[in-house]
């Protein structure tokens, strides 16, 4: 069954390829940006150019009346939010020692105050759909910890007790909550650390390389199915064995 | 539109969305201790409450309903003023 279905951070890397997956799935997609607007220009495009529909949507998803008003234009073009993935995820990497209160405000803002933000907004179209789908984006370094990442994996900890505790909620009414933990994948995000740290990391993958965006974006079509109906408040790893 | 029908409509749509026994919605019956709806249950009600006699009910004074009377005191006040 299509769907209206929204992916956070949808215009590159993770999100762009599970934007992509879920039209592919038939379900209609808004992909929202903050700033890449040419980018999340380009995932539209590519949808509609594979015969899917999708629109482009503008807001800062730590912002409390940027999240309202993009429900609202959402709900205009397409109807009520079924599927929504909490994807927007930014990094300031660095040793806690030298972590200003900056680098710590804004990584916890963009990556865990939007998922609340966000979740809260869907809530009432998917109480009314009497279904829905939350699927938020942790990381493996928010189950195994990183140097570097106090302020990154503190808020893709945190995704997963809120999943857990909404998946409680609202598990009667047939929405389900569910985290996906990428391990590392080949994106703007994991470009920064170089290729010496990528080949190092890759050896200590089971599955010996690094993820590509499509296998994390399967795991979310997966999530977001009918064939997940019974499936809510777990964390599936894809991390190619990383964490074993 | 009065009180009773107020009433009535609201009757209905315990009965139809939360599938409440009818014979047990009075005035006064509390929603989460008589009829066993829970607090997401009551903010169901509350929306379709919103869909139904197209008023908008702040979250502030959603919180205050307890029961099937107060809800209906709630509509005939956003409805008539």
């Amino acid at each position: 069954m299509s769907r209206v279905a929204l992916v956070t951070g949808g215009s590159r890397g993770i999100g762009r390829a599970i934007a992509l997956r879920l039209a592919a799935d038939g379900h209609q997609v808004a992909v929202n940006y903050a700033a890449s607007a040419a980018s999340a220009h380009d995932v539209v495009e590519a949808i509609v150019a594979r015969g899917g529909t999708a629109r482009a949507v503008q807001a800062d998803v730590g912002d409390a009346d940027a999240v309202a008003s993009m429900f609202g234009e959402i709900e205009d073009h397409f109807g009520r939010v079924g599927i929504l993935v909490n994807n927007a995820g930014i990094t300031r990497d660095d040793l806690l020692l030298r972590m200003g209160v900056d680098a710590w405000d804004e990584v916890i803002e963009t990556n865990l105050r939007s998922v609340y933000l966000c979740s809260r907004a869907a809530m009432r179209g998917m109480l009314r759909l009497k279904w829905g789908r939350i699927i938020s984006m942790s990381s493996i370094s928010g189950i195994s910890g990183n140097p570097g990442q106090a302020n990154y994996a503190a808020s893709k900890a945190a995704i997963i007790g809120f999943s857990k505790s909404v998946a409680r909620e609202v598990g009667s009414r047939n929405i389900t909550v569910n985290v996906v933990a990428p391990g590392f994948i080949e994106t703007d995000m994991t470009d920064k650390l170089g290729s010496e740290i990528a080949e190092e990391v890759a050896q200590r993958v089971a599955l010996g390389r690094l993820g590509r965006p499509e296998e994390i974006a399967a795991a979310v079509g997966y999530l977001a199915s009918d064939d997940a109906a019974y499936v809510t408040g777990q964390t599936l790893v894809v991390d190619g064995g990383l964490a074993l | 539109m009065d009180r009773t029908e107020i009433e009535s409509k609201l009757t209905d749509l315990l009965v139809d969305e939360l599938g409440i026994e009818r014979d047990a919605i009075t005035s006064n019956a509390k929603f989460e201790e008589d009829l066993d709806v829970d607090s997401l249950g009551v903010v169901e009600l509350l929306m379709a409450l919103e869909d139904n006699f197209g008023v908008k009910i702040p979250d502030e004074e959603a919180e205050q309903i307890t029961t099937v009377g107060e809800a209906v005191d709630l509509v005939e006040i956003k409805l008539n003023g």
